[in-house]
C-alpha cells in the first residue's frame, strides 16, 4: 500500500502531535479517502497496522462517521442538506431535483462514475440555505436552476 | 486513600475516596441496577439505569460513573428515579423481542427482572420492531441481534480482559450493533466470556443453547478438569437417560479464584461424557478379543492374577502408572495400594513438570509458593517460558488483569514472542532451550549471559535486568517446564536471594501437582519423601519395599525383556503419547482405568470403564499447590470412580481395605430416612456434619476418609477442612516436603495442548474438535493421557 508524498508527510507530521497513536485516526481516515477515494480492505489493513489497531476497530470508526465511506463513490460528492434551515427553504426540492438529474437516490452513483449524491444532514450554512456541498465545496442560496449549472460545471471539470 | 462518609437512603457510608458511587452503595446493601456498569471493566455510562438523586445537583446522575465525594446526600429510590428507570426500559424494549418463552437467557435475564422491577409493560412505541435473524459467529458464539441492549459488556471484557479486541460496535446511536472482527464470524480464543457476561440472550453458546431452561439445571460447583490452574467452574446438570447429564458449564456464582473467568475448556469441553464411544461395562480380553463381562468377574480376574504374580515372582514384577486427571485421594491411594497391596515401588506417572527439584529447592523455605489468586495481586511477576496464553489460560488472565488495573510489572523471557509480551515491561526473547542459561546467569553465572547475547539484547541489557529483578519487593517468579533440576534449583537461589520471591511451577493437566505430591513415582511416597529410609509413611503404611523402582522407560525395558508380568494403568495413555512400542506389553497382563478405548486400553486384558473428575468426589491441587473439592456433576451409569476400582482390586487380592481406606473409625451417622415425613433429614444432617468437618466416612469408597490421611501425612496439606469444604482454594506449602531424590529431566514430557485441545478429553469433545477445525490449528496427533 502506497500513498502520496504529500500524505505521508502529512501523516508524520500529525501523529507525535497526539498523545496516543490512535487518536491521529480520523484525520488519516480523511486524508486517505481525499487520496484514495474511498477507504478499501487494503487502506484499513494499511492504517490499522501503522496505529497499532485492529482492523475491527479501524471499521467501528469508519461506521460511526458517515462522511467516511468503505465503498469506491464518485469523482464528485453532492451532499444536499435537508435539515431545518433548508427544509424551508426547498432543500427537499433541490435533493428530488437532484435525484432526477442524476438518476440515482440517497447514496447512490451514476453510472459513469462521475457523481455520488447524499442527502446530509446540516453543513452550517443556515444563513445562505438552502445549500450543498460539493466535495468540499460549499454552493449556497440554491434554486433547481442553479443546482443544474453546478452539475453542469462539475461534469465539464477534468479534475478535481 | 482517605475516606470520605457520605449519605445514600438516609444511612452513612464510609468509603475510600475514588470508590464509584454505585460500588460504595452495595456495601451497604443498596443495590443500584445497572446493565453497562460491570466491575473491573471500564467505565461506559451507557445505559442510563443506575440514575440518582444527588442533592445539590440539577438533575439525575449516573451512580456508575459518580465518585464518592464528602457529605453527599443521595437518594437511590424514588418516583422520580423509579420512572426514569422505568422510561429507560421503555426504550430498550422497543426493538427487543419478546421470546422470553424460548430464550436462553429467560428464567436468568437481567432485563427480565429489571422490567419485573419496574413495571415497564407498557409501551408508547408504535413502530414495528427492527427483526435481523440470529448469526453464528463462531461454532461456539451465536449472535441475536435484535435481544442486545447495546451495554458493550462484551466488548470491554473481550478486549480489556481478554486482551483479544474481536468484538466491537459498528455505526452510531440507534442503528449501533455489535460486531466480530471478521465481518460475518470472529477469529478469537473462543473462551465465551461475552456471552457469559451478556445481560440478555444476545451472545448464545453453541453448545448450550435451546437445550434446557436455566430453572431445570441442577447447579454443581466443582475444579475444571482439564488444565493445570484449577478454575471453579460452575456445572449445570439435569437428569438424563443415562444417568446425570451436564449441559452447562460457568462461573457466574465467581466462586473460586478465577472469579467469573473461564476458558474454552471449562466452559464447554465437559461433552466427552456423553461421547457415545464412552465405555460403559468392563471388557475382558477372551480368544483376542475384548468382551462385555461383569465387574465381578474382572474384580476376581484382576485380583487372582495381581496375587499369584505378586506371590510367585515378587512385586517388582508389577508396575503402575497413575494419572494426572485424578483425584489427589485416588493418587495417593494409588500410590498406597502400589506399596502396600502390590508391594512394589514400579509407579510413575506422565510428567510435565519437574515438581520434585522445586520441592527440593523450596525445603525449610517459609512461603515460598504463590497461589493463584497471588498471581493477580502481586506488584510483580517474572515468566520464564511456557505460553500461559495458550496452555494456562487463567494464569494468563491473572497477569493480565493484575497488570491492567494493579500496574505489576511483568517480566517476560521466552523463546517465542508470546501474546503476554503485550503486558510486559520487559520483553527478552531468547533461542530455544536457553532458558537454562536464563536460570543461571540469574542465579548469579555471569558467563551464562553469553549464550543470551545477539542482536536483540546486549550482556548490559540482561544485567540491568537482573538487577531491576534483584530490586522488585515481594516477586512472583513463574516458570514452565524448560526449566527443570538444577536450572530450578539456580531460579530459586536468584529468588531467594533478595526480598523471598515465590514460585509458580507450570504443568499440563489439572491434578498434575498433586500427582506429584501424592507420590507417583518410583523413587518418591507423597510429599516428596524417599522410598529408601524411614518416614511417617513407612510407619503408617506398614512395611514399604526400600529399593527405587522402575520408571515408565524402566517398565517399557522390562516389559519387553519379559520381566514386566502385569501393568496397572489408571486413567492414562501411555502408549499414544509416549510413542511406547504397544507390543512392549504384550506378555504382561495389562489392566487399564479409563473412559475409552485408548491407544494403552486396546492393547489391555482387562479394561474398567471410569468416571472423569466432573462425576466423582475429592481435591485438586492446581499447579500452583491450591487444594480445592471435586464434587460429583454428572454421571454415567456403568462407570465407577477410579477410587473405588482400587478398593475394589485390592479387597479381590484379599487384602484388609480397611489398612487401605481409614473409613467408619468411630465416625457414625444416622442418614436420616430418605423418604416420607422425615425425608429432609439426611440432607440437613449430612449439612451439619459437612459444617463441623465431621462429613460421614462409613464406606471404604468415601474419597473423604483418605484426605483425612493426605491432611494427616503430607506436609504442607494440613490446610482447613472447613474451607476446602466451603468451596475456598487453600494454598498448600513445600517448607515440609520429603528430602526428594535426584531426578531425571529427561523424563519430563509436555503434553503440548493448546487452548482447543485437552489430551484424551479433547479428542472426546466434539466442541472443542469443531473449534479446533474451525482454527485450522491441528491438535497434537494423539493424546497425551
Amino acid at each position: 500500500m502506497r500513498f502520496s508524498e504529500e500524505f505521508e508527510a502529512r501523516f508524520a507530521e500529525m501523529v507525535p502531535h497526539y498523545p496516543t497513536k490512535r487518536s491521529a485516526l480520523v484525520p488519516t481516515l480523511l486524508y486517505a479517502q481525499d487520496e484514495i477515494g474511498f477507504l478499501s480492505d487494503e487502506v484499513i489493513a494499511e492504517l490499522a497496522g501503522r496505529l497499532d489497531l485492529t482492523e475491527l476497530e479501524v471499521r467501528n470508526v469508519i461506521s460511526y462517521y458517515s462522511m467516511l465511506t468503505t465503498k469506491p463513490r464518485g469523482k464528485f460528492n453532492v451532499q444536499v442538506c435537508t435539515n431545518i434551515s433548508c427544509l424551508v427553504r426547498g432543500g427537499e426540492e433541490i435533493l428530488q431535483h437532484c435525484e432526477k438529474k442524476l438518476g440515482v437516490r440517497h447514496k447512490g452513483t451514476t453510472a459513469d462514475g462521475l457523481f455520488s449524491l447524499e442527502e446530509v444532514e446540516c453543513i452550517g450554512a443556515c444563513s445562505w440555505a438552502p445549500a450543498a456541498q460539493v466535495n468540499y465545496d460549499f454552493h449556497e442560496n440554491l434554486t433547481v436552476e442553479k443546482i443544474d449549472k453546478v452539475l453542469e460545471e462539475y461534469k465539464h471539470e477534468p479534475t478535481r | 486513600m482517605a475516606d470520605v462518609t457520605l449519605t445514600v437512603d438516609g444511612k452513612k457510608i464510609t468509603a475510600p475516596a475514588g470508590t464509584l458511587l454505585i460500588e460504595a452503595c452495595k456495601t451497604v446493601g443498596i443495590e443500584v441496577p445497572s446493565f453497562c456498569y460491570y466491575p473491573n471493566l471500564s467505565l461506559q455510562g451507557a445505559c442510563r439505569m443506575c440514575l440518582v438523586k444527588i442533592e445539590k445537583m440539577p438533575k439525575l446522575q449516573t451512580a456508575c460513573t459518580t465518585v464518592v465525594s464528602e457529605g453527599m446526600v443521595v437518594t437511590s429510590d424514588s418516583d422520580e428515579i423509579k420512572q426514569a428507570r422505568k422510561s429507560m426500559l421503555e426504550l430498550l424494549l422497543g426493538n427487543h423481542p419478546l421470546d422470553c418463552p424460548v430464550c436462553d437467557a429467560g428464567g436468568e435475564c437481567e432485563l427480565q427482572d429489571m422490567t419485573f422491577t419496574y413495571g415497564a409493560a407498557e409501551s408508547k412505541f408504535m413502530e414495528a420492531k427492527n427483526h435481523k435473524d440470529e448469526q453464528q459467529w463462531s461454532p461456539v458464539v451465536f449472535f441475536d441481534r435484535p435481544r442486545c441492549i447495546l451495554c458493550y459488556r462484551c466488548v470491554r471484557v473481550c478486549g480489556e480482559g481478554m486482551d483479544v479486541w474481536a468484538l466491537g460496535v459498528q455505526n452510531r446511536g440507534v442503528s449501533s450493533i455489535i460486531a466480530p472482527n471478521k465481518e460475518d464470524h470472529l477469529e478469537c480464543e473462543e473462551c465465551g466470556m461475552c456471552i457469559d457476561i451478556c445481560p440478555v440472550g444476545a451472545l448464545t453458546s453453541g453448545a448450550y443453547r435451546y437445550k434446557t431452561r436455566p430453572w431445570e439445571m441442577k447447579h454443581v460447583g466443582t475444579t475444571c478438569t482439564h488444565c493445570g490452574d484449577g478454575c471453579k467452574t460452575t456445572l449445570g446438570v439435569r437428569r438424563a437417560d443415562k444417568g446425570m447429564e451436564i449441559v452447562r458449564g460457568d462461573n457466574r456464582d465467581k466462586s473460586g479464584t478465577n472469579g467469573d473467568f473461564l476458558c474454552i475448556k471449562g466452559r464447554y469441553a465437559f461433552d466427552f461424557a456423553n461421547h457415545e464411544e464412552r465405555l460403559t461395562q468392563p471388557l475382558i480380553r477372551q480368544n483376542g478379543k475384548l468382551t462385555p463381562a461383569t465387574w465381578e468377574e474382572a474384580f476376581e480376574l484382576i485380583g487372582k492374577n495381581f496375587s499369584e504374580i505378586r506371590e510367585r515372582d515378587g512385586g517388582t514384577r508389577i508396575g503402575v502408572i497413575g494419572s494426572m486427571r485424578t483425584t489427589n485421594e485416588e493418587a495417593y491411594l494409588l500410590s498406597k495400594f502400589a506399596r502396600v497391596v502390590l508391594k512394589t515401588n514400579n509407579v510413575d506417572h506422565h510428567r510435565t513438570a519437574d515438581f520434585p527439584a522445586l520441592a527440593a529447592a523450596l525445603r525449610g523455605k517459609e512461603n515460598a509458593t504463590a497461589s493463584m489468586a497471588e498471581v493477580f495481586t502481586a506488584p510483580a511477576i517474572l515468566l520464564i517460558g511456557n505460553d500461559p496464553t495458550e496452555q494456562h489460560p487463567l494464569l494468563a488472565w491473572q497477569i493480565r488483569n493484575n497488570v491492567r488495573l494493579h500496574r505489576a510489572r511483568l517480566y517476560v523471557i521466552n523463546s517465542n514472542s508470546i501474546k503476554l509480551r503485550r503486558q510486559a515491561t520487559s520483553f527478552m526473547q531468547i533461542g530455544a532451550g536457553l532458558e537454562g542459561e536464563v536460570a543461571a546467569f540469574l542465579a548469579g553465572n555471569d558467563a551464562a549471559a553469553d549464550a543470551l547475547v545477539d542482536s536483540s539484547a546486549k550482556k548490559e541489557e540482561w544485567i540491568a535486568l537482573r538487577d531491576k529483578l534483584s530490586g522488585e519487593q515481594s516477586l512472583v517468579i513463574v516458570f514452565g517446564s524448560e526449566l527443570r533440576g538444577k536450572d530450578v534449583a539456580s531460579l530459586v537461589k536468584f529468588g531467594s536471594a533478595g526480598s523471598g520471591a515465590k514460585f509458580v511451577c507450570l504443568a499440563d493437566y489439572a491434578n498434575s501437582r498433586g500427582a506429584a505430591d501424592m507420590g507417583l513415582y518410583p523413587e518418591l511416597l507423597p510429599g516428596y519423601h524417599s522410598v529408601v529410609g524411614s518416614s511417617e509413611f513407612h510407619q503408617e503404611w506398614g512395611e514399604v519395599p526400600q529399593a527405587t523402582g522402575l520408571d515408565l522407560p524402566g517398565m517399557v525395558e522390562a516389559g519387553k525383556a519379559g520381566k514386566l508380568e502385569a501393568l496397572y494403568v489408571v486413567g492414562s495413555n501411555p502408549v499414544g503419547r509416549l510413542d511406547i512400542d504397544p507390543y512392549a506389553f504384550s506378555k504382561s497382563f495389562v489392566v487399564v482405568q479409563d473412559m475409552f478405548l485408548t491407544e494403552t486400553a486396546v492393547m489391555a486384558d482387562v479394561v474398567l470403564p471410569a468416571a472423569n473428575a466432573y462425576e466423582k468426589s475429592g481435591t485438586f491441587t492446581n499447579t500452583c499447590g491450591d487444594v480445592q473439592l471435586v464434587k460429583k456433576a454428572g454421571e454415567v451409569t456403568g462407570t465407577k470412580s477410579d477410587f473405588e476400582m482400587i478398593v475394589r482390586i485390592a479387597d479381590a487380592m484379599g487384602f484388609d481395605v480397611r489398612k487401605l481406606v481409614p473409613f467408619g473409625g468411630g465416625t457414625r451417622a444416622d442418614m436420616g430416612q430418605s423418604r416420607g415425613a422425615q425425608s429432609g433429614e439426611a440432607d440437613r444432617h449430612a449439612v451439619w456434619l459437612e459444617a463441623h468437618g465431621l462429613e460421614p466416612k462409613m464406606s471404604p469408597f468415601d474419597p473423604m476418609a483418605i484426605l483425612d490421611e493426605i491432611q494427616r501425612l503430607v506436609p504442607g496439606y494440613d490446610v482447613s477442612r472447613m474451607n476446602l469444604l466451603a468451596g475456598n482454594s487453600e494454598p498448600t506449602s513445600l517448607r515440609e516436603a520429603g528430602a526428594s531424590a535426584a531426578h531425571k529431566a529427561e523424563s519430563i514430557f509436555p503434553a503440548n495442548d493448546n487452548l482447543f485441545s485437552s489430551g484424551t478429553l479433547g479428542r472426546y469433545s466434539r466442541t472443542l474438535n469443531s473449534v479446533s477445525e474451525s482454527h485450522e490449528v491441528k491438535a497434537a496427533e494423539v493424546a497425551a493421557d
